[in-house]
């Protein structure tokens, strides 16, 4: 059955959603790390809640106008229209008042939201008003989706990614040294007006797949999860476009192999599985390759101080180290050093005493600042530099 | 123009010609908050020189610079970049902020870094060729980081990435240099390497400014001084305007004894 679903065998409605899931994904996923990158991503939060008075308004003026409520793009031009009433609204609040942007995300968007509720109750009210759906924009609604709204959706997420792929260089310059940007002659409020427009337009496009509420989702998770992945901007927004689609499609596909099944939540939950997924394995900056990394150096350092102890005939009271020592072969189980301990003691000895050294020789004493106690003198300095010093530490050794 | 702008602080005439003036300010002010910063300053920077703008902590340095940038929007006054408006010269201009105005985690590499000060031979589409990387290398060597091309920018410390932002700026082939403190916090070899590039700078004819706060390296360092409190104390060659009385109304109090007998003594 999941094979069927992924493979597309579940019938026409679950290979239109999946299309159309995957060009949201890909959209969402793309733009959504230039927001993040921006570190704005919480105004697509603000953006996706002011859509539903537009929304709601717009099917009461259709049905008002005699029309069918429910013609989409005449409620995807509503939504558009309010989310940017409401986009403006917190640009001006955090720009001309001393509210931060936080504070006024929050107010727009509980208020936006709750306007839409109330317009929502009362189109059930409405005569026209019980057969409209609305409450599917709210957390999508795929079963009625035809071939047309995939080709929308699909049509939308392309201009959308072809439109990000243009504006690459202003974004990025613009999230990582406005300033410079702007010295550079970059607009950066215009830049800035147009990745939110962006924004927007994904969150329209995605209103009937994952809905308003979740569509948040799909814009800051592929991109926090692909910032594990990479140090690279351009590569973040790749990888980010890349697991936003994989999210799409998979969560679409698993939705079609039982009836009832939520497309959008599952999409989210998909999302969600990848993220966790990259915070756990990724390396570099995953939980576990820094933990292993931290346990690495942690167990070098503790070998080293125990390796200068043994050299220096000092105690080593330390559990974790004599462990180290013990495990390498480098002491016996009393303490005592073995052959290989006391020949790998001298050697760290020998390594701590050149680096003494170093601090002292004029013309090398800039080098000696990469001394971490783990770093090995081989690795900073020639073995001829290493021939002198040895020469200025001869003559101290004999004098002891 | 009013008549107002006729007289300025220094008594300056609105009608020279400016032509020849790399950066020129003239009645230029600043407020934050409603209180002036920087109160009616005139400056006129001297082309192929290297200048230093000296002043007290708060005294309105590095808003100096920035309202010169445009970074901030100046209350009154007028700036002129070789006697045009700043707008059309930026080009011509290189700046080299704060470090600290930078979120050092975010994920780019210090070639991409440096690329972006070649944006406007770049513009949105066109690709990076090997000819930009070479340039962009070229800026990184002058700098002493070219091993480091391919480093996340935030595993740099303090001294290379103040060497990296010069590189970005180098990048620009600018002809106005302006650096807001670019010494501030650096090891001792990244201040060395740094006013290496830019005397390098001066003796090929580009003009240096930099935002500076270390009075016992002036004299090493810069040919001019440009004295600021709030208002212009003071400007012109280090010899003549770099002088204890000059320091003494800039810093007022402020100075500490210590280093006015260390200048006299000097």
């Amino acid at each position: 059955m999941l094979a069927d679903a992924l493979f597309l065998q579940l019938g026409y409605n679950a290979a239109l959603v999946a299309l159309g899931a995957t060009a949201l994904g890909i959209a969402a996923g793309a733009v959504g790390a230039f927001l993040y990158l921006r570190k704005r991503s919480l105004v697509s939060d603000a953006i996706s809640h002011a859509t539903l008075p537009g929304l709601a308004l717009a099917f009461i003026v259709m049905v008002l106008l005699g029309s069918d409520g429910r013609f989409l793009p005449g409620l995807l031009a509503g939504s558009a229209l309010s989310a940017w009433l409401g986009l403006w609204l917190v640009s001006w609040m955090s720009h001309r008042t001393r509210l931060a942007e936080d504070a006024a995300i929050g107010a727009v968007l509980s208020v936006f939201f709750g306007f839409g509720i109330v317009l929502l109750t009362v189109i059930q009210s409405l005569p026209a008003g019980r057969q409209a759906g609305l409450e599917g924009f709210l957390l999508g609604s795929t079963a009625g989706m035809l071939r047309s709204d995939a080709l929308t959706i699909a049509a939308g997420g392309l201009v959308v990614l072809a439109l990000t792929y243009a504006l690459r260089r202003p974004l990025l310059m613009g999230a990582f040294d406005p300033v410079h940007a702007r010295m550079m002659g970059v607009a950066t409020r215009q830049v800035d007006l147009m990745l939110m427009t962006l924004v927007m337009a994904v969150t329209v496009v995605g209103l009937k797949v994952v809905g308003l509420i979740l569509i948040v989702a799909l814009l800051i998770i592929p991109a926090v999860a692909a910032r594990f992945w990479s140090d690279q901007a351009e590569r973040v927004v790749l990888i980010s476009g890349a697991l936003g689609g994989l999210s799409g499609y998979t969560g679409a596909a698993l939705s079609a192999t039982a009836p009832d099944l939520p497309t959008g939540p599952i999409i989210v939950l998909v999302a969600f599985g990848l993220f966790a997924t990259s915070l756990l394995v990724a390396p570099g900056r995953g939980l576990l390759a820094t933990a292993l990394r931290h346990r690495q150096v942690q167990q070098r350092v503790h070998l080293r101080q125990g390796l200068l102890a043994l050299a220096h005939g000092q105690p080593i009271y330390e559990g974790l180290t004599r462990r180290i020592l013990r495990r390498q072969g480098l002491t016996r189980p009393d303490g005592v050093a073995t052959r290989d301990g006391r020949a790998a003691a001298s050697r760290a000895l020998r390594d701590e005493n050149r680096w003494q050294a170093l601090r002292r020789t004029e013309h090398l004493s800039e080098l000696a600042t990469r001394d971490d106690g783990l770093t090995r003198i081989e690795d900073v300095l020639t073995s001829d530099q290493i021939a002198t010093l040895d020469a200025t530490l001869a003559p101290q050794k004999g004098g002891a | 123009m009013s008549a107002l702008e006729l007289i300025t602080d220094a008594g300056q005439p609105v009608a020279e010609d400016l032509s020849q003036a790399p950066l020129a300010l003239r009645g230029l002010t600043v407020s934050y908050h409603d209180e002036p910063v920087v109160f009616s300053v005139d400056m006129t920077i001297v082309p192929g020189s290297m200048t230093g703008i000296i002043g007290p902590n708060g005294a309105g340095k590095s808003t100096l610079l920035k309202a010169a940038l445009g970074i901030v929007t100046p209350l009154a006054g007028r700036v002129t970049v070789w006697g045009q408006p700043l707008g059309k010269m930026r080009d011509r201009i290189a700046y080299v902020p704060q470090r600290a105005s930078v979120d050092w985690d975010f994920p780019t590499q210090v070639l991409d870094v440096v690329l972006m000060g070649m944006y406007r031979e770049l513009g949105l589409l066109r690709r990076v060729r090997p000819r930009h990387v070479a340039h962009a290398m070229e800026c990184l060597t002058r700098v002493g980081m070219q091993d480091f091309a391919e480093r996340q920018i935030g595993q740099l410390s303090g001294g290379q990435q103040q060497r990296v932002f010069l590189a970005r700026a180098l990048a620009q082939k600018a002809d106005l240099y302006l650096l807001d403190e670019p010494f501030a916090g650096v090891d001792a070899a990244t201040e060395a390497a740094i006013i290496g590039v830019l005397k390098a700078l001066r003796d090929e004819g580009k003009t240096v400014v930099a935002v500076h706060h270390d009075l016992s390296t002036v004299e090493a360092y810069f040919d001019r001084v440009f004295l600021i409190n709030r208002r212009r104390m003071g400007e012109g060659p280090v010899a003549t305007a770099f002088t204890q009385d000059a320091l003494q109304a800039t810093y007022g109090g402020r100075l500490s004894d210590g280093f006015v007998a260390r200048q006299s003594a000097g």
